[in-house]
């Protein structure tokens, strides 16, 4: 048996960009994990039924515009909704300290700013995997 | 999922996540979802199963986002499998195909799913056989079977799906290219997608003439026999053969199979596609070629099941260092290597 780890990547919200969500793609990639990309302008339901499509481990988001507040929290919400209670969800992008523990009591493992290594996150989720 | 029923029952009603997990054991190799494939066997061979193969950039994710559109209008449902390659140094993989398909996320009537070939050649992940009959028992009415980026050899598709749709573009090389055998040997409805671009129209009289010149040179008794010319080389040949005596929409009336033009990003041609895959299908049926397709994969799968099983056999420790000592034995010029291959062989078996 070879259990691979599959992470979704997923931008909810209106960014123009992802070049960080590419990188960490990338990083992910690299440490011999699958990555499943869903591209920019995703809404939280597309992102739970790829997730669950997919039957990812990790769904690691990532935001720029400042919706995070209400849009993460919206993923943990229909998550638990559908039943899905063994992935690992992590977010990153431009989000303010002030709103990390927020985050975290909506169930947001862990948050990843600007600057995080990438191998920081790696480590994260070797570590934290639900199953 | 150690409950087998419980997973097959879920499986069959077209519950997402038992059809994901399932998905998952297969791809991890995990034995436990053998029995539960087993329990699925009976309520497989329903869907008709649709390969997509081209070169990368091509627009096949695209395409096969327009022509799950298409289906939809039509009241089918679907699967997808999506495959990417992974890398032969980390084994990880990015999986992009999902990006193009994002709108059918909602759709309960839509199974979208990236596979990795983790280190699979031929264009598809081992995983995917087994990954297609999971939707097949799920009650999807098309399961549609996206290659990675294929160059000229990587055929596997053609062992795996009822249609297989070529997809190629303007730019790519000289009328040499599509000359050569492999890749462009089988398509049963050709598509020369990115057609807003120059040099689409020269593309398809390349493929047209391909298609003409091996009608004439495949129209022996043995290309008509539907046996020895049913294998990959030709097999669309003897099929089109056969069809210009049948009536029911699929090819030209030369018999020869459909060469299609599409603008993926507009969406544009897509409906003609679609309308030849179905009309391939009516034909498959009516003329008994898809058993004798299904037959001759089936065939294809068990060979490997069983050379998988035979190589799995030598993967115990004392196989390993019987092998090692026959590899000394032909490296000192004890045997030569078709006697080690008789000494291990009548030891496997």
């Amino acid at each position: 048996m070879d259990r691979k780890i599959r992470v979704l990547v997923a931008k909810p919200g209106l960014d123009g960009h992802d070049r960080g969500a590419k990188v960490i793609a990338r990083a992910l990639r690299d440490a011999g994990m699958e990555v499943v990309y869903t591209g920019l302008r995703q809404t939280p339901e597309q992102i739970v039924q790829a997730a669950i499509q997919e039957d990812a481990d990790v769904i690691a988001l990532s935001i720029l515009s400042g919706a995070h507040n209400h849009l993460f929290p919206r993923v943990m919400e229909l998550l638990s909704e559908k039943g899905v209670n063994d992935v690992l969800v992590i977010g990153g992008g431009v989000i303010p300290e002030d709103d990390i523990p927020f985050l975290k009591k909506a169930g947001i493992a862990e948050i990843f700013g600007p600057g995080t290594p990438t191998k920081a996150t790696i480590d994260f989720i070797r570590a934290n995997l639900k199953r | 999922m150690t409950d087998v029923p419980e997973a097959a029952r879920r499986i069959r009603s077209g519950d997402p996540r038992a059809l994901a997990r399932a998905i998952s054991r297969i791809d991890d190799g995990d034995p436990a979802v053998i029995e539960v494939l087993k329990a699925l066997h009976a309520d497989t061979g329903r869907a008709h199963v649709v390969g997509v193969t081209g070169p990368p950039g091509s627009g096949k994710s695209t395409l096969v986002d327009k022509f799950v559109r298409e289906y939809r209008e039509r009241g089918l449902t679907v699967g997808v499998l999506a495959v990417d390659p992974s890398s032969p140094f980390t084994g990880g993989a990015i999986l992009g195909d999902r990006i193009r398909m994002q709108s059918h996320a909602l759709d309960e009537g839509v199974y979208i799913r990236s596979l990795a070939t983790r280190g699979h050649l031929g264009g598809l992940s081992g995983a995917v056989m087994e990954a297609a009959r999971v939707l097949d028992a799920a009650g999807f009415d098309r399961v549609l079977i996206e290659t990675v980026g294929v160059g000229q050899s990587e055929v596997d598709i053609v062992r795996l799906a009822d249609t297989v749709v070529l997809v190629s573009v303007p730019g790519l090389g000289d009328d040499i290219q599509v000359l050569k055998a492999g890749i462009m040997e089988i398509g049963d409805v050709f598509v020369v997608n990115k057609a807003d671009r120059d040099g689409a129209d020269r593309v398809v009289r390349e493929i047209r003439s391909m298609l003409e010149t091996a009608l004439v040179n495949g129209a022996s008794p043995r290309a008509l026999s539907g046996t020895g010319a049913a294998d990959r080389g030709g097999h669309h040949i003897a099929f089109a053969a056969r069809e210009a005596v049948s009536s029911h929409g699929y090819g030209d009336a030369h018999g020869l199979p459909p060469v299609l033009k599409t603008t993926a990003e507009t969406g544009e041609g897509v409906g003609p596609v679609v309308d030849s895959v179905e009309a391939h299908r009516a034909a498959l049926a009516e003329t008994g070629l898809l058993r004798e397709r299904r037959l001759r994969n089936v065939g294809y799968e068990l060979r490997g099941a069983l050379g998988n099983r035979l190589l799995a056999r030598l993967g115990t420790p004392d196989a390993v260092s019987r092998l090692d000592r026959l590899a000394e034995d032909v490296v000192e010029k004890r045997r030569d290597v078709y006697e080690a291959v008789d000494v291990l062989f009548e030891e496997l078996c």
